[in-house]
């Protein structure tokens, strides 16, 4: 009798286990990995270094220079898209939206928005866009940089959307890029499919409840 | 047998349905169906699923206000484009729409699902009718 107790007790704690383990859910690092050894306290250690987004400085709408330093401790999306897009530009941030009322409170959470026609898409014109889609503050950045500073910085991000979708071209695609606070590439998301933003949402949250993006600063 | 009387009564009930539509409501049924298709191609991405819009971006088309007072003008405002000033429910909208590349036909397709959609109730537009509007543009 008392050992069915036991029994019973050892269960309930199996299941807490597997319960903790769905409760601390992380998100895969997409991009290039290797493997670097280095002697901590005398022991040979092997840790896996992964692709981070290298060091870029474009402008937003409000005409702040914005650099990788301005996301440090950030979590962020970047995607794609020229102001007067007459196809799934529309689309993308007509889903975007949702996602920027979700996080706007949040002072650790930013939006990019890379313009690849920095020639017509000037910072007025990116503020008078950034106006009419009624987005204000500093969570959204519509960014303007010369075509080659985008390019590589999509580059960047597209080894992770290559990963799912080697075909295809980036750009055109209207990819979102989930971006975590060491500048690891966490995911990437069909930006005209809502069903797809909100699992990104969904997949958001999962970031920022994890315990190495807690403790960025 | 009893089936075979089941089938031919509902048969007979479905001719005498379709018969009571008259060439109007057949005419407004085909222009209306091809244009949610020719909607969904060519508007959608823009305007939206339910016609809402994007923001002080691309305004709705549920001003039904506004689509009867141009009713006349909006295959115009398809053919070629439309820039400048215009006011939606109330709020004022800046953008560019670009010139479709739609036949006349597909205009009236299009046409006819938007007025008659979102809470509009205009109507058939005819591919006649967006011809004759079309002469007349400026
Ligand atoms: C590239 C985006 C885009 C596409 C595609 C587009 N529109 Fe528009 N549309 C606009 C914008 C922007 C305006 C407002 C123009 C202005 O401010 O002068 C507009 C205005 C309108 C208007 C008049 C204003 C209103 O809201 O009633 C109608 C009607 C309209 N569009 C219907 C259509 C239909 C039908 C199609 C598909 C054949 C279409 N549009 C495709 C962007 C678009």
């Amino acid at each position: 009798m008392k050992n069915t107790g036991y029994i019973i007790a050892l269960i309930l704690l199996g299941y807490g286990c597997k319960f903790n383990d769905s409760a601390t859910k992380t998100l895969p690092i997409y991009g290039n990995k290797e493997p670097v050894t280095k002697t901590v306290d005398g022991k040979q250690v092997t840790d896996t270094v992964y692709q981070t987004i290298p060091a870029f400085k474009f402008v937003n709408q409000y005409g702040d220079t914005i650099t990788e330093k301005s996301l440090n401790g950030k979590i962020y999306v970047a995607d794609f898209f020229f102001t007067t897009c007459p196809t799934i530009c529309p689309v993308m941030h007509r889903n975007m939206l949702p996602v920027y009322n979700e996080f706007k409170n949040n002072p650790d959470f930013r939006i990019l928005s890379h313009s690849i026609d920095p020639k017509y898409d000037t910072v007025p014109v990116l503020k008078k866009y950034a106006d009419k889609m009624g987005i204000a503050g500093n969570t959204w950045w519509l960014l303007h940089g010369n075509k080659d500073a985008t390019y590589t910085i999509a580059k960047s991000y597209l080894v992770a959307v290559q990963e799912k979708n080697a075909q295809e071209n980036y750009t055109h695609d209207g990819f979102f890029i989930l971006i975590d606070k060491q500048k690891r590439i966490r995911g990437t998301y069909q930006g005209t499919d809502p069903a797809e933003v909100e699992k990104m949402t969904a997949d958001i949250k999962i970031l920022m409840a994890e315990t190495d993006q807690k403790a960025a600063k | 047998m009893k089936t075979r009387l089941i089938v031919f009564a509902f048969m007979a009930m479905l001719v005498i349905a379709a018969s009571c539509q008259n060439d109007g409501q057949i005419e407004f049924n085909r222009f209306y169906s091809n244009g949610s298709v020719v909607y969904q191609a060519h508007c959608q991405n823009c305007h939206g699923a339910k016609g809402e819009g994007l923001q002080g971006l691309i305004p709705s088309l549920t001003d039904s206000i506004y689509l009867k007072n141009n009713k006349n003008t909006l295959a115009c405002q398809l053919n070629s484009g439309l820039k400048g000033k215009i006011t939606i429910l109330n709020k004022e909208f800046e953008g560019e729409m670009p010139a479709s590349k739609l036949s006349p036909l597909e205009i009236a397709q299009v046409l006819t699902y938007v007025t008659n959609s979102f809470g509009n109730k205009l109507g058939t537009i005819n591919t006649d009718r967006v011809n004759t509007d079309l002469a007349k543009c400026k």
